[in-house]
């Protein structure tokens, strides 16, 4: 059995949370579990440990298994871990049409990995997805918050030099995504 | 050119600020209704105007609003629905990402109309970068006295918030979207009762796609009389179409609804025509949910009519030769296209999406994934053709939501109109393979064609 670590949230995190929890109703702050989930994957390198859940759910004051069931419910949240850079390459008939397939193969030549595999030093991790809502500059590819669009294997190539130097996790999120209420 | 509504000011440098935005006439829906107008007042002209839900379905939005139940001394909640996740359909995007306040304009003019004093934008999570810009119009909006205790200084409140969600195709619906707001597992709800009786937290509350929001500021503006003279018959007002695929221009465009089909492809101002000057062969003309229709019948319907940019006209024929107008997800394929790889990629995204929640949509999506991935590898049989559509037929209208028509949906017109090509797969596998059924856009130029199969 692995070692349970013990989890604490930054306290710009924990800030985060109730600032948001201040947008709903009181006895309501379930509605802040994804959000949330979203800034506990940010901080904690991309993914959703148990015990990281299980804090969620104590600062929340639901049951872990309500936070158990979201988190594998959404895909955006990773349950396993993932490399700094995680790639989502959307696949879906748009991006399709326009060559989406290729995407993914020179990916996937480049980082030595499959759909779904995490590159051995941690850095990569290449994920194709379902429709991102970029169906006018296919293809495309999402990285943390940004799009990447309009793409040829050129900057593809140029995108994995970029982020190779990466020594942060690329979040869907961070700090200043919210406004304070 | 077109009649621009939504997208008047959308050339404006600088149009996604408060101060431009404002210049340009910003926030007067929200001064004319709030200094004006009672609530019912503003319902009135929505219902006038024949608004009709620009998220898929073409509900009439006055009437939805007018379902909206008042108990005393219970919150009702206007809640956007900002989920765009049907594939084809980047419209949503376009208009939050360059005229955020646009959209904060309507929820303030609509949540006025509803009584609503909390509100909130539910924006699918790979958007995040748009929950940064919404955020900042927001705080603009906050800041200049358009949102939070008495706006204007009325008796009207209104708090407004961003909630992201988490990459849930199902949270579009409507039910979906409220349990995903409230916490829980995008399983949609058994309705009756309908949100507008109990909907968020149990209160009654209307969920709207964005574009329909958006289009409460032009039309309280202009009133309702005026906006339905815009369009053609039931079909009031202008679409934002979002076209994609083997087209010139690919992009958001709005247009007046009523203009041929063929013109929306082929002319300058929009589509520009195919790229690389090859065939049309078939348009998925709203959102990967509608029936896919070949190039004949998208451009002309069973009786010879032009086909037009409407309702009703891309509906004509039902299933058997139209489509819907849908989201407005315009997906173009040209003669190299597979008709049966294309669905492939269909048949997966709704295997994907399914929330489990009811059997014949959760088994059924992935047995017609399974079985159109096995004629593509060339081991189908003809009974499979047949079994596929039997399945389809199975899931339509036994699932507790929508998803499970949209799923079957692509599937049934794709046998319907191009059974052909299923059977070529079928009887000739290795003819198949060496068919140059791909597509090299101008960006891709290498790699294999049937690299992930």
């Amino acid at each position: 059995m692995s070692e349970l670590k013990e989890v604490r949230f930054s306290a710009e995190s924990k800030d985060l949370i109730q600032n948001l929890i201040k947008r709903y109703p009181e006895g309501k702050q379930k509605s802040v579990l994804i959000p949330a989930l979203h800034i506990a994957q940010a901080e904690y390198d991309g993914w959703l440990s148990v015990p990281v859940m299980d804090k969620i759910a104590e600062i929340l004051n639901i049951k872990p298994i309500e936070v158990y069931e979201v988190a594998s419910f959404y895909s955006m949240f990773n349950l396993n871990p993932v490399g700094k850079c995680l790639i989502e390459v959307c696949r879906t008939s748009s991006c399709w049409l326009r060559g989406a397939n290729d995407v993914v193969a020179h990916i996937e030549k480049r980082l030595g990995i499959k759909d779904g595999e995490t590159t051995p030093d941690g850095k990569f991790t290449i994920k194709t997805v379902e429709c991102l809502g970029s169906c006018g500059t296919a293809p495309m590819l999402q990285i943390g918050e940004q799009f990447f669009e309009n793409l040829t294997l050129e900057k593809v190539d140029e995108l994995i030099n970029k982020y190779k130097t990466e020594s942060k996790y690329s979040s869907y999120l961070d700090g200043t995504t919210f406004r304070k209420n | 050119m077109g009649r621009k509504i939504l997208l008047e000011h959308i050339d404006v440098p600088g149009i996604n600020t408060y101060e431009v935005y404002r210049s340009k006439g910003g926030y007067a829906s929200v001064e004319k209704a709030l200094k004006t107008m009672s609530p019912q007042e503003v319902v009135e002209e929505v219902k006038k105007s024949g608004l009709r839900g620009r998220g898929g379905a073409g509900f009439p939005t006055g009437m939805k609003w007018s379902f909206l139940a008042k108990p005393e001394g219970v919150p009702s909640y206007l809640v956007c629905n900002a989920d765009e996740s049907e594939p084809g359909t980047f419209k949503d995007r376009y208009l939050m990402e360059h005229l955020p306040h646009l959209l904060v304009e309507g929820m303030i003019t609509s949540s006025y109309a509803l009584g609503a004093n909390t509100s909130y934008i539910y924006i699918r999570g790979e958007y995040f970068y748009l929950v940064r810009i919404l955020e900042k119009a927001i705080a603009e909006a906050y800041a200049n006295g358009w949102l939070g205790k008495n706006i204007l200084g009325t008796n009207y409140s209104l708090d407004l918030y961003v909630h992201p969600g988490a990459g849930a195709y199902i949270c579009g619906e409507e039910t979906a979207l409220l349990e995903s707001l409230e916490g829980k597992r995008g399983n949609p709800r058994i309705k009756p009762p309908f949100p507008a009786i109990a909907g968020l937290y149990g209160c009654p509350t209307v969920v709207n796609n964005v574009e329909t929001i958006a289009a409460v500021v032009p039309i309280i503006n202009m009133t309702g009389d005026e906006y339905a003279k815009i369009g053609i018959g039931r079909s009031a007002g202008t679409k934002l179409i979002s076209a994609s695929g083997h087209i010139k221009k690919p992009g958001v465009y709005e247009i007046e609804m009523g203009i041929t089909v063929e013109d929306f492809i082929y002319s300058d101002e929009y589509c520009g025509g195919i790229l690389n000057d090859k065939k049309l062969k078939a348009v998925v003309a709203g959102g990967s949910s509608v029936p896919i229709l070949p190039a004949d019948l998208i451009l002309t319907t069973a009786n010879g009519e032009k086909r037009l940019m409407s309702y009703e006209s891309l509906a004509d024929g039902g299933f058997a030769t139209g489509t819907m107008l849908g989201s407005g997800g315009f997906i173009v394929m040209d003669e190299s296209t597979s008709i049966v790889q294309n669905l492939h990629t269909f048949a997966r995204f709704y295997h994907h999406e399914s929330c489990g929640q009811c059997s014949p949509c959760r088994e059924g999506t992935g047995w017609m994934e399974k079985i159109i991935h096995k004629i593509l590898k060339g081991h189908g049989t003809l009974e499979d053709i047949d079994l596929l559509w039997d399945i389809q037929r199975k899931i339509e209208g036994n699932t507790i939501c929508p998803l499970g028509d949209a799923a079957a949906w692509p599937v049934a017109s794709a046998i319907r109109h191009f059974r052909q090509e299923f059977e070529d797969f079928v009887k000739n596998p290795s003819a198949q393979r060496e068919v140059k059924y791909y597509f090299h856009c101008n960006n891709i130029d290498t790699a294999a064609a049937y690299s992930s199969l």
